[in-house]
């Protein structure tokens, strides 16, 4: 219950932050909201020594429209991305999905930035990101690169920032196809998705269907080849290697995807 | 290391491990013991305080983390004449408790909730309150007092 | 007019909403100055023998005060060993109320098993559950509970592995023995089984046109109270003061003075504000004990608190019953013959030895007529937590089999279930009613609490929906279910309840209850009753319970019990406080007492016809000097209530994902008069979203080498509000005869009542697809799997589908899987 020590350090600016862990190499991580890290650490499966935290660093938590995208920074938490007017009005799908994410104490405080960085497929948010083909943005010592969200998520917990990078920037491009889908089948409210779907367009993003969220390839070519959901839907697991646990066997999980990308894709092609 | 948090309008000055958890600092070293822990994995919501204005659960925020901000506890919510919250006292009026250790966290779950959305039907409730678990009422008169404080708004 | 049974908010709300109550942990108290922090070291392994244990690396560790082992302890007894059943330790002169409490009940906490089944304080040889305590660091300093997780780490126990038993079948092979001195891994067995057996009566079914047989699963669940288990301890001047969080203080003393070899007279325990119990806290378990040990080994006063994570796999489980039912009657709905044997997972020690499973087969013939009825049971251990009452305790069980059996004769004759309950349950004329397995209910209008919670739930209405729904192939099938229970509330009604009552010259009042409240509201009833008794308003009345040297006698409160006992020891007192009250008054007015009136709604005596003479409490308690009036009493029921009732569980089935929404939930719960319906329905919807738990969602689960695997609150599905509707409760109060206020429990009841309501609407909903069964929790791939196994030409599951409807494998065995199918004679 409570975190193994660790040294805490604050930083003042993403410099600070980058010197930080520039100079405590692999013994530190970043501190956003907590709320993907701090779990972990109170129950020892995360044992980092140094703790970096993001918290006080200005100039991170924004949405700004930057006419073809919107861009929102790292730190911006998970409530002011499901009520902002302006994502609620050019990317629904993110606002939505932001709603989505845990309950309402954790988006008072989880961000996007940590949220994303930490990499867990039965996460929302990356799966959305996917969908939308957003680019992100990292900061390191040698300076600034843009992901493009298809090659960042790696693997279980492994995405493409090295350890001495920080992300500042997530970039999501105003969709071309204004329909989009959201399903999240749990057990109970509070629950991570056993399986999730994030639909944009023609995009397909797939939440726990695998050890990093991934795209539904399949579905996504029988759709540009004017498949209708159902068709399209039928081909949702194909390419997926989804976990067997408690909430769910592989197969079970694969039915849901079928099932959840059809109405996901119902969803977007009924409109608002 | 030192933090310094505004509790309930007071400032509270404290030197901590830097692991310390904003609900250790606050009930061991404000002495605020209303705020309860249930749990270890950021589920039950019994740690729910408001910090700077909106519930967070507390048991997932390090004191360092909260360092300058302004927190409130249930103890901090009847005005300074002993007045109950619109909140409390629809908890009162509605058997919204029972054993009462899951109510700190859950009237400051909704209080934060009401500020936000003053007027919630009863779905907008319940889903506001997933985070918060209750064994007693079975949420019940939980949703009920929450509805009744919304008619205050 | 009398207070009672109107609606009265609590008067335990105002402190507790404002600054919060004092559980263990909030505890501030000049006794603790000092403490250290108690942090147990616990098994990773679910079956091993200790080695050897290194404690010289967290010992070393700066503010550690000690790190105690089983070997520390010497000689000292096993807790359990000392438990009631055998005899008082020596210069223990336990109060032989409490003695009695404690054996009778046998809801009494720890015991009554001693023997080769004993639990020890602290593992010594063998551990024999995953999360059972090896060790005790003890950590100071402010940052002692920090400290305390971090040292814990440092101990270095070295375990040989021996294979786990998990799940029944395994246990009942025998191929591994957790106590090889007993020499079998069954604790206990009963009914047909008992003294081996099994004794069946072939004939049982004679005559039957249709017989139905299934095995069916009761799964585990956990109680998870939300304050964790805590306790603190302090021995000072040859006294020891445990504060626990526990549902009864007296019988937390018992336990402590066997263990710990100490006179009762030498502990005081105190239950400060204790955050739900549920069966759980009955007593105090292992751990207390050892926190009481140390704090007298060591001289130091020592605090502990667990986590979460050790409260789901070291704080006891509920339920877990494997149920082999058959189920036999006539085409015309008459059921004739019922069978349940049952096999009781006990966990790793059987604390309850058959007490659980017994009162499953007592109340196993429910609300029916049922002329023939046989059960037997089994005990099992197994390497997995150790199995307690958890709300109901044996009687959801019990309920959930029968009206799970209820409904698969009705699939079987195809029958309205609602009609088969109609034609067997008792008829009101039978009352008291002695069943086929032995129980003697008091009073019951089963019929009519079916037809009215059928008439609530608008149950036609229902069937159309259903109907149309059906018709349309609609994707969201609807399923309606119902139970119709009856349950036992005092069980050891003989135990009693103790109740002193002091009215003080003030004219205020104290009552010291035996009961022990940790969310029932006894402090608001009780008050209430002494403002009806004697006019004293509720607002002077003061209650006070759970302090051994304040109540030394008591019983606590568990199994229903509190209202029809402790309330009626309250009602006792007031009556001999009023008697006592007529005698002085009767002296100071010089008037005969058979002239003198109270009117109980201004609190006044005076001389009937004559208001000069009025007299207040206050001057007579003055007047009859020392301590006032005061009436120390107890109240012995003669024997257990019977409450009851009727269910209407509506759910939607989602049949594309099996995803189950509960979307609303009818009850009528008889427990007699209501002195409060604020504080009844408070306790019916709790008991209602626990029962619809356990039928949706909830479970405890191990793998196969006996890893917990829901053993924290993000992974163990307890219920939620998203999961719940809002609950229809319909008033009926059926009186019992056996107590002064005419009450029976109902603390249990929609725990009871609500489980198979919601099961059987799972099933229902499917019914017209073929399916007959699916066990709990009916969680969506459970119910996906029995959709798609009654309809072949749907998608087929892959070969890692977990079984819908049967026990996993680890709890089958051949014969229960050959009788797995109803069939017809």
């Amino acid at each position: 219950m409570i975190p193994a020590p660790f040294s805490y350090q604050r930083a003042g600016s993403v410099e600070e932050a980058l010197d930080l862990v520039t100079e405590h190499g692999d013994e530190a991580k970043f501190l956003a909201g907590g709320h993907s890290l701090l779990p972990l650490m109170k129950l020892r499966l995360a044992t980092p020594e140094v703790l970096i935290d993001l918290g006080r660093v200005p100039g991170l938590s924004y949405i700004e429209d930057r006419g073809g995208h919107v861009a929102i920074g790292a730190l911006t938490r998970h409530r002011e991305v499901e009520t902002s007017g302006l994502l609620v009005r050019e990317l629904p799908l993110l606002a939505h999905a932001a709603g989505q994410v845990g309950d309402p104490q954790v988006r008072h405080r989880g961000t996007i930035g940590g949220s994303l960085a930490h990499g867990d497929p039965a996460s929302d948010l990356p799966a959305v990101i996917l969908a939308l083909d957003a680019t992100l943005v990292a900061r390191g010592p040698s300076g600034e690169r843009e992901i493009a969200a298809g090659d960042f998520f790696q693997s279980l917990f492994e995405t493409a920032l090295a350890p001495d990078e920080l992300l500042t920037e997530i970039r999501v491009p105003k969709p071309a196809t204004a329909g989009w889908g959201f399903q999240k089948f749990t057990k109970r409210g509070i629950d991570w998705a056993i399986v999730g779907v994030a639909v944009q367009g023609h995009s397909v993003g797939l939440v726990n269907m695998g050890p990093a969220p991934l795209r539904a390839g399949a579905t996504e070519e029988a759709l540009a080849g004017g498949a209708g959901p159902r068709e399209a839907a039928a081909l949702a697991a194909e390419g997926t290697s989804p976990p067997g646990d408690n909430n769910g066997s592989p197969g079970y999980r694969e039915h849901l995807a079928r099932v959840l990308v059809r109405r996901a894709l119902e969803q977007a092609t009924a409109g608002p | 290391m030192k933090v310094t948090i505004t509790v309930n309008g007071q400032e509270v000055g404290a030197d901590v491990e830097d692991r310390a958890l904003l609900v250790h600092l606050l009930r061991d070293n404000a002495g605020l013991t209303a705020t309860n822990i249930g749990c270890d994995t950021t589920s039950c919501g019994a740690c729910t305080v408001l910090l700077d204005g909106e519930s967070v659960k507390s048991c997932t925020v390090l004191a360092a983390q909260a360092d300058g901000a302004e927190v409130t506890t249930l103890e901090g919510l009847a005005g300074a004449d002993g007045t109950m919250h619109p909140v409390q006292r629809a908890f009162h009026a509605e058997h919204g408790l029972q054993c009462g250790f899951c109510t700190p966290g859950m009237v400051m779950a909704l209080v934060s909730l009401l500020r936000e959305n003053p007027h919630p039907t009863e779905d907008e409730v319940r889903a506001g309150l997933e985070g918060n678990l209750c064994r007693c009422t079975g949420y019940h008169n939980i949703v009920r007092a929450a509805l009744t404080a919304a008619t205050e708004n | 007019m009398s207070i009672l049974g109107t609606r009265v908010v609590r008067t335990e709300d105002p402190r507790l909403l404002t600054a919060g109550g004092t559980y263990v942990d909030d505890l501030r108290v000049p006794e603790l100055d000092g403490a250290v922090q108690a942090t147990f070291v616990r098994s990773p392994l679910a079956h091993a023998l200790i080695t050897g244990i290194d404690t010289s690396a967290a010992r070393g560790e700066p503010g550690v005060l000690a790190v105690l082992t089983a070997q520390d302890l010497g000689s000292a007894p096993a807790p359990e060993n000392e438990a009631p059943e055998n005899e008082a330790p020596e210069n223990a002169e336990a109060d032989e109320a409490e003695l009695v409490a404690a054996e009778e009940s046998g809801e009494a906490g720890p015991g009554p098993l001693g023997g080769p089944f004993t639990e020890p304080m602290l593992a010594g040889g063998r551990v024999r559950f995953v999360g059972e305590p090896v060790a005790l660091v003890l950590t100071g300093g402010p940052a002692g509970r920090y400290r305390g997780e971090d040292v814990s780490e440092l101990v270095s126990v070295d375990y040989d592995p021996l294979p786990a038993v998990v799940g029944t079948a395994a246990s009942l092979s025998g191929d591994t023995l957790l106590f090889p001195p007993a020499g079998s891994n069954v604790a206990a067995a009963g009914g047909a089984r008992k003294d081996g057996g099994p004794a069946f009566d072939d004939s049982l079914f004679a005559g039957c046109e249709v017989v139905v047989e299934r095995t069916i699963v009761n799964q585990r669940v956990a109680p998870v109270p939300l304050e964790v288990r805590a306790a603190a301890a302090v021995w000072r001047d040859g006294k020891l003061t445990v504060w626990a969080s526990t549902q009864n203080a007296q019988l937390a003393r018992v336990i402590l003075a066997g263990a710990l070899q100490l006179d009762p007279s030498a502990i005081r325990v105190i239950a400060p504000d204790v955050g739900g119990g549920f069966g759980a806290k009955i007593g105090i378990d292992r751990e207390t004990v050892a926190v009481a040990w140390a704090a007298r080994k060591t001289g130091r006063p020592v605090r502990w608190v667990e986590t979460r994570s050790e409260n789901m796999v070291a704080m006891t489980h509920g339920r877990d019953q494997v149920h082999s039912l058959t189920i036999g009657g006539n085409r015309d709905g008459r059921i004739l013959a019922y069978r349940i044997d049952i096999v009781q997972d006990s966990g790793a020690y059987p604390r309850m030895g058959g007490f659980l499973p017994t009162l499953t087969s007592l109340m196993a013939a429910g609300v029916y007529d049922i002329p023939r009825v046989e059960t037997a049971f089994r005990v099992a251990v197994t390497n997995t937590t150790p199995i307690a009452p958890y709300r109901g305790a044996g009687r959801p069980e019990a309920t959930a089999a029968i009206e799970r059996a209820v409904d698969l004769f009705a699939a079987e004759i195809g029958m309205d279930p609602a009609e088969v309950r109609r034609l067997n349950v008792v008829s009101p004329d039978k009352f008291p009613f002695t069943t086929a397995s032995g129980a003697e209910y008091d009073t019951g209008r089963y019929a009519d609490a079916l037809a009215t919670v059928l008439e609530a739930a608008g149950y036609d209405s229902l069937r159309a929906e259903q109907a149309k729904r059906r018709e349309s192939d609609d994707p969201v099938q609807i399923g309606i279910g119902l139970a119709t229970y009856v349950e036992i509330t005092a069980v050891d009604a003989q135990a009693g309840e103790t109740a002193r009552l002091a009215v003080h010259d003030d004219g205020t009042a104290t009552v010291y209850t035996g009961s022990s409240a940790h969310g029932q509201g006894h402090h608001t009833a009780w008050a209430m009753l002494v403002q009806d008794e004697l006019g004293i308003p509720m607002d002077q009345v003061t209650v006070i319970h759970g302090d051994t040297d304040l109540i030394p006698v008591g019983v606590g409160t568990f199994a229903s019990r509190s209202l029809q006992l402790g309330g009626s020891a309250v009602h006792k007192a007031a009556g001999e406080v009023k008697d006592e009250a007529r005698r002085v008054a009767a002296g100071m007015l010089e008037a005969a007492e058979d002239d003198l009136d109270l009117d109980t709604g201004t609190g006044r005596w005076q001389v009937r016809g004559d208001p000069e003479t009025a007299l207040s409490w206050a001057q007579i308690a003055g007047q009859a000097g020392g301590d006032g009036l005061v009436a120390n009493v107890e109240f012995k029921g003669d024997r257990a209530t019977f409450p009851f009732g009727a269910h209407v569980a509506v759910v939607e089935v989602d049949t594309e994902t099996g995803k189950v929404r509960h979307v609303r939930h009818v009850t009528v719960d008889d427990a007699g008069p209501v002195l409060n319906p604020v504080l009844a329905e408070g306790q019916r919807h709790g008991g209602i979203a626990q029962g619809a738990a356990q039928a949706l969602l909830e479970e405890v689960v191990f793998d196969a080498d006996g890893n917990p695997i829901t053993s924290n609150l993000a992974d163990y599905a307890a219920i939620t509000a998203t999961e719940l509707p809002s609950f229809e409760l319909v008033a009926m109060e059926t009186p019992t005869t056996l107590n002064p206020l005419g009450v029976k429990g109902i603390g249990e009841a929609g725990t009871i009542g609500a489980t198979p309501a919601v099961q059987n609407a799972v099933v229902d909903a499917l019914a017209h697809l073929g399916v007959r069964h699916i066990d709990m929790p009916t969680t969506p791939e459970r119910v996906w799997t029995a959709i798609t196994a009654a309809q072949p030409s749907a998608s087929q599951p892959s070969a890692s589908q977990p079984s819908a409807s049967q026990p996993s494998a680890a709890q089958q065995t051949g014969a229960q899987k050959a009788a797995q199918n109803g069939r017809t004679q």
